[in-house]
């Protein structure tokens, strides 16, 4: 058994691990990397990266499709065209292949050690890992877990055949002629529409009463109307129940209690995403627990002295860059930093068409504060820029303080709205006021005019509407 | 030129390691032969690393709270001469370090880069009291804490400069729009110092700070901890009626000193050592070690009184040899000896150890009753308390007497309830009628 010490080890590299070492190498700390898999984790592997590959060439192919159909406005015609998805999927692959292989580089210049294989905790300052080559045991003064989250599997539609997560949705060489998708979550959405752009019939089925949830009706209004046209059924309130016996139809009992079989090539399961708690000797150490996850403070510690805890593994929201950024804290405080988590804000985007971003706090939220509040909103229909992209349906929406004009939140809906979500998150981090908005010149023609004129509109004085 | 390396030397005997607590020099200093270079810790007593050379500090090799091995290289000179690195012989570690800065062993180029960040902030600290206080500005960036649960309004360079600085930002009030704080708002602030922020009280405060334990606290900690996890305490609390020990003080010390005879001023210490070494003599279990690994008691002869005295740095426990030999002048010189050299931290490794049993003294501060903690592996302590007047009923009527409780621990495995009561029932006859503690026999 071969033994190595260090001062750091982090325990998966997915965009929290990764972060975290690069940082510690940087800052000179002796750091230790164990990853079973490639590094990237699931953001880079089978989530956020190659997810927005798939969309992409979804919506490419979508929109040569519509101007093959003579409907294009733009007097563009083609003729009809085809998908190879295996060569979608292998160019996909090439993305990601480029980025791993980049982070495995920038560790390696970062003088960070990477041990490939399955750690499990031996006590709190000792892990071993089974490598390829035997069992490596590693002794760390700090360890910081980032095994991040998995897909949830449902009991009665458990993962194999045509049911597949995420995961499996991502690497499929055809194209399901029937898609059906249970959970109208973010991730749902956002593969069931990339499905249906290219070619697919979808359906989503939801057992709330509406889909993504977590974000305002008025918000989502534009994405519903889009679920629309692209010919996607989805049924609310209705619960998955199980698979057909012959395995090519979904049963479901609708909204009003009736059983239905909906005919299914693929089901793809998106009911969220748990913590990944168990495999790697959580109870050899017996951590605090919030809920599911670890519990965590303001400086990413658990509950034992020694062991920090970043990343999925740690709660909502599950975001990369959520990880991303404790990680590059907790190497930070390794290294005898002053630091603790003081964000104002972690903005989410969801890649839906139209794209959905949100920063900080949505109307309702800020009114449940009791705060009395300012909205401004800004349809970009207004927007030149929205109109020559064909991307009018949509808005920018600013949330502030009625007294001192402090921006609070800022969401938008839109096409290539999720770009907007730097200077949200920029506006907000450095404490933003309506006044600050409006007084930014706004590059012109460009849909980021919408946020200006939406911090306008708050003010009372919209210029172009 | 050449390079001299200086390795922990060994400090103590049998000692394979010792803790790093101080550096008296920085890179860059010009230090010359029999300078301090650091001081490190052993088990008791803090030992200094004087240089052998003149020279150019260029490297260290320790932080402070690291345990350093005995003959580890710590110290990196640049001298006149060839120094003691033979160029191109035997690879030392540091040795690598200089020519090329890239050799991954070298912790000072990769941890030079780390305190950059913090200077930025410290300049402002050392440069603003003049030049702010004299600013408007100050009046209104100092106010009212925020209510509660509301954010500083600050940008994250902002909050970043306040956290190294160790700014609460909730007391430090923004001129900026919508009350935002500014780069100039914590230059006032802490132009003003840190009583600007007890103004504004009662604001709650959040902040937590990590301070390492280290040097003697963390020896003392291991101590306490080792003590009160394997020794089971049993703590006997008796008042004695120390008047007449009071009086006898008091004439002994008013007593023409012999002409060549140092004789000390006696503090009701001397008189307790006597007394301890006359019970120990029918009680010798009292006096003695306890192996409970081995499983054995070593019970010895030399009465070796430790006295635990509160210093500057910390608790340290000298120790008063054979305290069986000495009388009670000499009792006493030694206890003024050993508390000076504890105070001034030149106690030696020999004189903070081996005592046999310990004497603790809350007594300048008060307090009724303590619960001292046995100094491992002896089995007692005898804890002294305040001597106060206090009523004592003699059977007709309450007269003043000066009264003193007396608060000792026993290690409950070897040392019996009943023998610790009678022990310290002898001490108490003893110094109530001191006399006693001069009868020989």
């Amino acid at each position: 058994m071969r033994e190595i010490s260090c001062k750091l080890l982090v325990i998966g590299a997915g965009p929290g691990g990764y972060v975290c070492a690069i940082r510690a190498g940087q800052l000179g700390i002796d750091t230790v990397i164990v990853e079973t898999g490639k590094p990237g984790g699931t953001c880079l592997n089978v989530g956020c990266i190659p997810s927005k590959a798939l969309i992409h060439a979804a919506e490419e192919f979508e929109k040569i499709a519509h101007m093959a159909g003579g409907k294009s406005p733009l007097g563009i015609s083609v003729a009809a065209p085809k998908l190879d998805l295996a060569k979608t999927i292998a160019w996909k692959d090439g993305i990601v292949s480029r980025l791993t292989s980049g982070v495995s580089g920038l560790l390696k210049k970062a003088k960070v050690k990477t041990v490939q294989g399955w750690a499990t905790f031996r006590d709190g300052k000792t892990v071993e890992v089974e490598t390829e080559t035997g069992l490596q045991v590693i002794r760390a003064e700090v360890i910081v877990i980032a095994t991040g989250s998995a897909s949830i599997e449902l009991p009665f539609l458990p993962f194999g055949g045509p049911v597949v997560s995420s995961t499996e949705a991502l690497a499929l060489n055809e194209v399901p002629k029937k898609l059906a998708v249970v959970g109208g979550g973010y991730i749902g959405l956002e593969l069931g529409i990339a499905f249906a752009r290219m070619g697919s019939q979808v359906t989503v089925v939801e057992a709330l009463p509406r889909v993504l949830a977590q974000y305002d009706a008025e918000l989502t209004r534009p994405v519903v109307k889009r679920l629309a046209q692209l010919g996607i059924t989805v049924m609310l309130e209705a619960k998955a129940k199980g698979l057909s016996t012959q395995g090519d139809a979904l049963l479901v009992e609708t909204a009003d209690g009736k059983n239905a079989k909906l005919a299914a090539d693929k089901i793809l399961v998106t009911v969220g995403r748990k913590p990944v708690t168990e495999g790697w000797g959580l109870d050899q150490i017996d951590l605090d627990m919030a809920g599911k996850f670890i519990k965590i403070d303001d400086h990413c510690r658990t509950s034992m002295r020694g062991i920090f805890a970043i990343g999925d593994v740690t709660g909502e929201p599950m975001l990369a860059h959520r990880a991303m950024a404790q990680g590059e804290m907790v190497a930070e405080i390794v290294a005898g930093h002053k630091r603790s988590w003081d964000k104002r804000a972690i903005p989410a985007v969801c890649f839906t068409d139209p794209e959905l971003v949100t920063a900080g706090l949505s109307p309702d939220e800020a009114k449940a504060l009791g705060i009395e509040i300012k909205i401004g909103q800004f349809p970009f229909a207004a927007n030149g820029r929205a109109m020559t992209k064909l991307g009018e349906d949509g808005f920018v929406r600013v949330v502030a303080r009625a007294d001192n004009h402090l921006v609070l939140g800022i969401q938008a809906v839109g096409q290539g709205v999720s770009e907007l979500a730097a200077s949200f998150g920029l506006a907000l981090e450095m404490g933003a006021r309506l006044e600050d908005i409006a007084g930014t010149i706004h590059a012109h023609p460009t849909q980021g005019e919408g946020f200006q004129e939406a911090a306008l509109k708050a003010l009372g004085h919209a210029l172009h509407i | 030129m050449g390079e001299h390396i200086i390795k922990l030397p060994d400090v103590g005997e049998g000692v394979a390691e010792a803790e790093l607590v101080e550096w008296h020099v920085k890179v860059g200093d010009i230090v010359r032969e029999d300078a301090v270079l650091a001081a490190v810790m052993t088990d008791k007593a803090t030992v200094e690393i004087p240089s052998p050379v003149d020279g150019e500090i260029l490297w260290l090799g320790a932080e402070i709270g690291d345990t350093v091995a005995i003959g580890s290289p710590i110290v990196r000179l640049k001298v006149a001469g060839e120094g003691n690195v033979k160029a191109g012989g035997k690879p030392t570690e540091p040795a690598a370090d200089t020519e090329a800065p890239a050799a991954p062993a070298s912790p000072k180029p990769e941890t030079a880069p780390a305190p950059k960040p913090a200077r930025p902030v410290e300049a402002p600290v050392k440069a603003a009291p003049p030049a702010a206080a004299a600013k408007p500005l100050s009046t209104s960036s100092v106010g009212a804490p925020r209510a509660e649960g509301e954010k500083p309004l600050a940008s994250p360079a902002i909050r970043l400069r306040a956290k190294e600085a160790g700014i609460d930002l909730r007391q430090v009030s923004g001129s900026g729009p919508a009350g935002r704080i500014g780069h100039e708002d914590i230059k006032a602030f802490l132009a003003r110092g840190p009583q600007v922020a007890k103004a504004s009280s009662l604001a709650r405060n959040d902040g937590v700070q990590d301070i390492k334990v280290i040097g003697l606290r963390r020896k003392i900690a291991e101590k306490m901890t080792l003590s009160k996890s394997r020794i089971p305490h049993i703590t006997y609390v008796e008042e004695i009626d120390v008047t007449a020990l009071e009086d006898l003080r008091a004439a002994l010390n008013k007593e023409k000193r012999p002409v060549g005879a140092e004789r000390p001023k006696l503090t009701l210490l001397p008189f307790l050592m006597r007394a301890m070494v006359k019970a120990i003599a029918d009680q010798p279990n009292l006096n003695a070690l306890f192996d409970d690994e081995a499983g054995i008691i070593h019970q010895h002869g030399g009465i070796h009184i430790g006295i635990a005295a509160q210093t500057p740095s910390g608790l340290v426990v000298p120790v008063v040899k054979h305290a069986e030999a000495r009388d009670i002048w000499e009792c006493g010189a030694e206890v003024i000896r050993l508390a000076e050299a504890a105070k001034s931290g030149t106690a030696t490794r020999d004189e903070l150890s081996g005592s046999t049993i310990t004497i603790t003294s809350l007594g300048a501060m008060g307090g009724v009753a303590t619960t001292p903690v046995i100094n491992h592996p002896e089995v007692a302590i005898i804890g002294v308390n305040k001597m106060m007047v206090r009523p004592v009923w003699d059977g007709t009527q309450f007269i003043p007497r000066k009264m003193m409780n007396l608060s000792s621990s026993f290690d409950h495995r070897v040392i019996d309830g009943w023998d610790a009561a009678v022990f310290i029932q002898r001490i108490k006859t003893l110094l109530e009628t001191p006399a006693m503690i001069f009868v020989e026999g």
